[in-house]
């Protein structure tokens, strides 16, 4: 009890405002969670009650879950697809790349990585649209459909994530010594065997980055899925089934609303689990 | 000797050639993704920005700089730049301030300092469309009939840009905010201190110490920013749909020559409406000069903020 005491004396008033701010900045999802459970009806009559019967929750999921424009599970399926093996293609091609790039001094190595680190200053929205007409021609002359499959994306990622993975790679591998290198292939390694055994699990702190910061992106990208699949794909992944659910019909907010937790629920776990690395990752990958 | 001297030549040459081998096929994984979705696209874009392409199989004919002198004269374009101007601005302007009072907040002794910080940053883990459609929710019921904080949806009224830049700003201050973190827990403790034995007030501490050292977060944070402002388009997508419509206002018609007054959309961003454009009305070279455009701007502001910045922090 006297310690119960001391701890509210040492509570400040910027302990309180902080409070206060991270109440206010939390409000959003808890009023989205307590409407997640209502009724549609109830939700525009008294946004801000509480739910009379949380269990209907499970309900409007059951709804979301069979709705044929939301697909939850299938949406899920393939955001996890795509970002699973976008983030492990985009992480070992740029290492790859990066580590022959600052093993090679060459005047071509040093344009090719500049090269690479220009692609940072060009935004998605000036090839979007070539891209519709690239699909096309793709499916054309190469004769395998292109548009709304899950490899399409995938390549299309592995393209759009290298040139911050490249830079980042490289920066790292700049700084790791050669002699490690130059040991391992006086013992006998070929080029890949010093590449994967030696140089790639030394890579291991760069790499939970470029996860972070990549993984964050490819979860919840839009634009890119809604040009390559469309909201009305197969593939789709779940910001695009949402918006497609969404614009399916005039709104009802329960569903909606059950939608936004499902689609939030992936990452906040994963951000529970993870906090120290999501954190570091995402702080260290700007500042570099 | 005559006889060792040419294989050692050869096998020098060979392990030439396979070292270049590898060069290749190591560059290649990322490299080919690179080329065919990045820099292939990127070139077909600036191509087609000087054609009548209308996105489908019909062959395109040269047209030269008609699509651009046609933007001058676009007021639904013109207007959504200007916006995307005030946007960008006032963003840049709330997420820093937002962010960098929070840092200066839970950078303080606090007895959940931890926690603070992880609500703060959550936001950021969502995509900017659930994100849109979340607020979506809070302006037109929350706020409105729940809170009774306003009669109307500000969605709807002609506050709606402002509506999106606290979204957004709630969004991204906790990202921007961990920037600043990790800039201040860089700021050595014992000058600080001797400045506070100086008899040094907080201000003075703040402006003369602390923020001369962080002022490559500060370099960092406002690129970020500029830039994520600039690409804007999900969240707008999500909760306003560029909308609401309004009359334009006179000035901008006597900026594009034109007497009778249209509707423009007053929260529609660049890259809304090069979607639009394409996808709407099927204008889709239009749609890519507008793109190339705002390429140009973005990659002008870009390099000349980190050059400007860069400048600033040598002679602090």
């Amino acid at each position: 009890m006297a310690q119960l005491k001391s701890f509210f004396r040492k509570f400040s008033w910027l302990e309180l405002l902080a409070l206060g701010l991270m109440i206010a900045f939390l409000y959003p999802f808890l009023i989205v969670v307590l409407n997640a459970s209502k009724t549609n009806i109830a939700i525009t009559d008294n946004p801000i009650a509480l739910p009379t019967d949380w269990l209907l929750f499970f309900r409007n999921v059951g709804n979301i879950v069979n709705d044929p424009n939301l697909n939850y599970f299938q949406a899920l399926f393939n955001s996890v697809i795509i970002t699973t093996f976008s983030l492990a293609l985009i992480g070992i091609s740029a290492a790859m790349a990066a580590w022959v790039l600052v093993r090679t001094k060459t005047r071509l190595s040093m344009t090719l990585f500049l090269f690479f680190v220009s692609g940072l200053v060009i935004p998605f929205q000036i090839v979007m649209l070539p891209i519709v007409e690239l699909s096309r021609i793709i499916q054309q002359t190469v004769g395998i459909a292109w548009k709304d499959t899950h490899y399409a994306v995938i390549f299309a990622y592995m393209g759009f994530g290298a040139p911050l993975s490249v830079f980042l790679f490289h920066g790292f591998i700049k700084s790791i010594p050669i002699d490690i290198e130059e040991a391992a292939i006086i013992d006998g390694c070929s080029k890949p065997e010093v590449f994967f055994r030696v140089v790639f699990p030394i890579l291991k702190p760069i790499f939970v980055t470029l996860l972070v910061l990549n993984g964050l992106w490819i979860w919840n990208d839009f634009l890119l899925p809604l040009i390559m699949i469309g909201t009305g794909g197969d593939t789709k992944t779940i910001p695009l089934a949402v918006a497609n659910f969404a614009g399916a019909y005039v709104i009802q907010w329960n569903l909606l609303l059950t939608a936004l937790v499902l689609s939030a629920i992936p990452v906040i776990i994963l951000f529970l689990f993870a906090q120290k690395y999501i954190i570091k990752g995402m702080t260290s990958g700007a500042i570099k | 000797m005559t006889e060792t001297a040419p294989v050692k030549t050869r096998k020098k040459m060979g392990k030439k050639a396979s070292d270049r081998l590898w060069f290749w096929l190591f560059l290649m994984p990322a490299l080919i993704p690179f080329l065919l979705m990045v820099i292939t696209p990127f070139g077909m874009g600036i191509y087609y920005s000087f054609t009548n392409w209308t996105g489908g199989l019909n062959p395109t004919e040269w047209v030269g700089i008609e699509n651009y002198r046609g933007l001058l004269t676009d007021y639904r374009f013109v207007y959504s730049f200007l916006t995307t101007g005030i946007y960008a601005a006032l963003n840049v302007l709330f997420i820093n301030a937002v962010a960098f009072g929070l840092a200066l907040l839970v950078t303080r002794k606090l007895k959940l300092t931890n926690l603070y910080r992880a609500s703060f940053f959550i936001p950021n883990l969502i995509g900017g469309l659930i994100i849109g459609y979340l607020w979506r929710f809070i302006y037109t019921l929350v706020l409105t009939r729940g809170l009774n904080l306003f009669d109307s949806s500000p969605l709807i009224g002609d506050n709606a840009l402002i509506a999106l830049i606290v979204v957004v700003t709630w969004q991204y201050a906790g990202y921007i905010m961990m920037i600043y973190i990790a800039a201040l827990q860089n700021v050595p403790e014992d000058l600080i201190e001797a400045s506070r034995i100086d008899g040094a007030n907080a201000w003075q501490r703040l402006r003369n110490i602390t923020l001369p050292l962080i002022a490559q977060a500060f370099t960092v944070s406002l690129f970020l920013t500029l830039v994520t402002a600039f690409k804007q388009f999900d969240t707008v997508y999500s909760l306003t749909q560029g909308g609401p419509p309004q009359l334009s206002p006179p000035w901008l018609m006597n900026l594009v020559g034109m007497t009778n007054a249209r509707t423009v959309e007053s929260t529609e961003l660049v890259a809304n409406v090069i979607y639009n454009r394409a996808f709407s009305f099927n204008q889709f070279a239009e749609g890519q000069a507008m793109a190339v455009t705002f390429f140009v701007i973005l990659a002008i502001f870009s390099i000349g903020q980190v050059y400007f910045n860069k400048k600033r922090e040598v002679e602090l």
